[in-house]
């Protein structure tokens, strides 16, 4: 770790904010249900490592094709990640946590662990337990700094990542705010029994919270299979803590503060591994959730949470 | 039926999408070459089944309700059961009859019997610990193999460093196990409870992490071996004993056999299962008692009749920590060898596993499915492979058709005297 500290800190800001914007794509997921139903989804690390699972299909699939295109390979393989990630989504909601609405609240947060369980083993019992690797799809990148000393690098793999994931948010963002089905989303999280009372579908809008966090989920297992390469059935249950700390760290229920949330987690998660040992990585992530909870349990852009009677 | 065909095709299809890309296809990475195992029979298989049930899910769920009996007779024998154990005198009756079939039982049984039954004890003692905050509390713990750790590794470091006995080191385990769960309550339950679950889940992976790292004191991914075994009043139960002790066999005469170490263990174990059931029932019928199942049912209603929540939650976390951490010291004293792959993430949710097929809150239940989910594997070996999807799906199913568990908690309630049902 020798050279300048300032390119030293510029390179970890870099991975930083990489490794944010897919904890801030599976923080939504988080985020959406939580605002809607007020429930965690514990399942949704492994929605999140299914859609890696299939952008690796998919590649693989394509590469058997002989298809080399970056741009086709990208698209299919978001396309049909997020087709399948997305059913998992809408069939894991319609089939354990639908018939539970109305219980106490224990009961719907046991299906939930109960469906990520099953999820990772049936998973574990198709693929295998093992790492699945392949080769990286887009390599190269930029190099910064004096020719003998430290280099930035920022690779086209991280500014494809940020891209995606810019867009993807934006899309996210008009589609709440302008569509029909966006004011439906906002009404429930509002109120869920009056905007029942006032014509609105609210087990559908329950269903669509659920198949876009799973989309986005999808976005960020694609980009992570093709970011590192390496698949395994236990990647969602630490990208599944980590997201969720990100999304309370934002406030939970927001959506501006789940993206927060996880570029900060990323940057502090990036700095921590750098500046300190690179095990203790997760202790970081994990303090920081106690913090926000002890300080600011609402988190940087959360309403505080007032239970009426 | 004529809406039935296209939702019956459409139920296929969404099948056909979630089971083809995990079950259909498999990656086959053979050093840099990849290729595509197919396995396509099971989906089909799955995608059929999946479009009959659909397809004749009316005439089925007819035949459901007209096979299922009447409610009146549903399970006499249930009944009878329920109506005993509310009975105070039979209820006493049924425990002391249970506990000494329980003593007795290892001087008839085999040795490799009662060893798998001193397993499921520990699995007992942790049923009813999590019992306490998920079955009484409401709160859900997904880390409790952590406070488990604690004890285990308390007893083991303390042999280790400063030669403490088991019966010293119980109690410090126990201790150190309850003031983790009260750190690690304190900032968290002063909000909704369900922010515990996360952060016990966040709490079970760190401390395994940081058993695995750190190697100066835990040993490491080795973990830590020569964990004495425990001593009845100071008497061993080696063949030989260390320096300045006597053994067992030598003191009351009798020829050595390895069947007393295991038999001391099991009741051993047996104590501790007993002194917990003491304990929470006893607090159950206290004012603290009475609070952790008020609280479950309304947290509202309790603040407003002047109980302090944050209070009562932590003395529910912290108490079912210690008696995590006093299971954690009698595995490690029946191990005698512990490393952190014994407490991860599946552990804590086999406990829960049992809490919740048990039944929440209900003691006899969780004793039930704690022996029979230990002993399950013992009999079938080709289940292993199966055991955490059947985990996973049972605690779905469970919370989907019978929440209140297999054996449900009995309320203490005022029986009015029965009268003539109309028969419906």
């Amino acid at each position: 770790m020798s050279g300048s500290p300032l390119l030293e800190f510029i390179q970890q800001t870099i991975n930083g904010l990489t490794l944010g914007s897919i904890y801030a794509l599976i923080a939504i997921g988080y985020t959406m249900v939580y605002g809607i139903i007020g429930m965690i989804n514990f399942a949704h690390g492994e929605i999140y490592m299914i859609g890696a699972y299939v952008g690796l299909l998919v590649i693989t699939v394509l590469g058997l094709f002989g298809v080399d295109s970056i741009s086709l390979i990208l698209l299919a393989t978001l396309a049909v990640s997020i087709l399948v990630t997305g059913s998992y989504g809408w069939a894991v909601e319609r089939l354990a946590y639908r018939p539970l609405r109305g219980s106490p609240r224990l009961v719907p947060l046991i299906s939930a662990i109960g469906v990520s369980i099953f999820l990772q083993n049936y998973v574990q019992l198709g693929q295998g337990a093992r790492d699945v690797s392949m080769q990286p799809v887009l390599v190269g990148g930029w190099r910064f700094g004096p020719e003998d000393g430290f280099q930035v690098y920022l690779s086209y793999m991280q500014v494809l990542i940020a891209l995606i994931t810019v867009v993807s948010m934006t899309v996210l963002t008009l589609f709440i705010s302008r569509s029909r089905m966006g004011r439906a989303c906002r009404a429930c999280s509002q109120d869920r029994a009056m905007a029942n009372l006032l014509g609105i579908d609210t087990d559908r809008v329950i269903a669509l919270t659920f198949v876009l966090g799973a989309a986005l989920a999808a976005v960020a297992g694609v980009l992570v299979s093709m970011y590192y390469g390496l698949v395994n059935p236990f990647i969602g249950f630490i990208a599944g803590l980590k997201a969720f700390t990100a999304a309370v760290l934002g406030g939970i229920g927001s959506i501006p503060g789940a993206m927060l949330g996880g570029v900060v987690l990323g940057l502090a998660e990036s700095f921590a591994s750098a500046y300190l040992r690179t095990e203790y990585k997760d202790v970081v992530a994990f303090a920081l959730l106690i913090g926000v909870l002890l300080v600011r349990p609402s988190g940087l852009l959360g309403r505080p949470d007032v239970e009426k009677v | 039926m004529r809406r039935a065909l296209p939702e019956a095709l459409l139920a296929a299809m969404l099948t056909a999408v979630l089971a083809v890309p995990i079950f259909g296809l498999r990656i086959h990475v053979d050093g840099i070459d990849v290729s595509l195992d197919r396995t396509l029979t099971p989906v089909v298989v799955a995608v059929v089944i999946v479009f009959l049930l659909r397809l004749f899910q009316g005439p089925l769920r007819a035949v459901w309700t007209r096979t299922r009996p009447p409610a009146a007779w549903r399970n006499p024998l249930a009944d009878v059961l329920r109506r005993t154990r509310q009975q105070p005198r039979y209820r006493a009756l049924l425990w002391m009859l249970l506990l000494i079939a329980a003593v007795i039982w290892p001087f008839t049984a085999s040795r490799g019997a009662v060893d798998v039954m001193t397993l499921a004890l520990i699995y007992v003692m942790l049923g009813l610990g999590l019992n306490i905050v998920v079955g009484f509390a409401g709160l859900l713990v997904l880390g409790y193999a952590a406070f488990y750790a604690v004890g285990a590794y308390t007893y083991a470091l303390l042999a280790q460093h400063y030669g403490l006995s088991f019966w010293l080191s119980l109690p410090v385990a126990g201790v150190l196990a309850a003031l983790t769960g009260f750190l690690l309550g304190l900032p968290v339950l002063r909000l909704r409870g369900d922010y515990l679950a996360i952060v016990t889940l966040g709490f079970g992976e760190i401390t395994r992490l940081l058993l695995n790292n750190l190697n100066v004191l835990t040993g490491g991914p080795d973990g830590i071996g020569n964990i004495p075994r425990p001593t009845l009043f100071g008497l061993e139960f080696g063949r030989r004993a260390s320096e300045g002790n006597a053994t067992f066999h030598e003191f009351f005469d009798i020829d050595y056999s390895g069947e007393h170490a295991v038999i001391f263990l099991y009741l051993l174990g047996l104590a501790l299962v007993v002194l917990i059931l003491f304990v929470i029932n006893r607090l159950q019928r206290m004012p603290l008692g009475r609070a952790w199942e008020a609280l479950r049912e309304d947290e509202i209603a309790c603040r407003s009749l002047g109980l302090n929540p944050t209070v009562i939650k932590l003395s529910a976390l912290t108490l079912s920590a210690a008696f995590a951490g006093l299971a954690g010291a009698f595995f490690a004293a029946r191990q005698g060898y512990i490393n952190p792959e014994s407490f991860t993430f599946i552990e804590s949710a086999m406990v829960l596993a049992i809490v919740v097929l048990g039944g929440m809150g209900s003691q006899l239940g969780v004793m039930l499915a704690a022996i029979a989910i230990t002993a399950l594997p013992e009999l079938a070996r080709e289940f292993n492979e199966y055991r955490m999807l059947a985990f996973g799906l049972v605690m779905v199913l469970m919370m989907i058709w019978r929440p209140q568990g297999l054996v449900p908690a009995t309320r203490p309630r005022l029986e009015l005297p029965e009268r003539a049902e109309p028969t419906p």
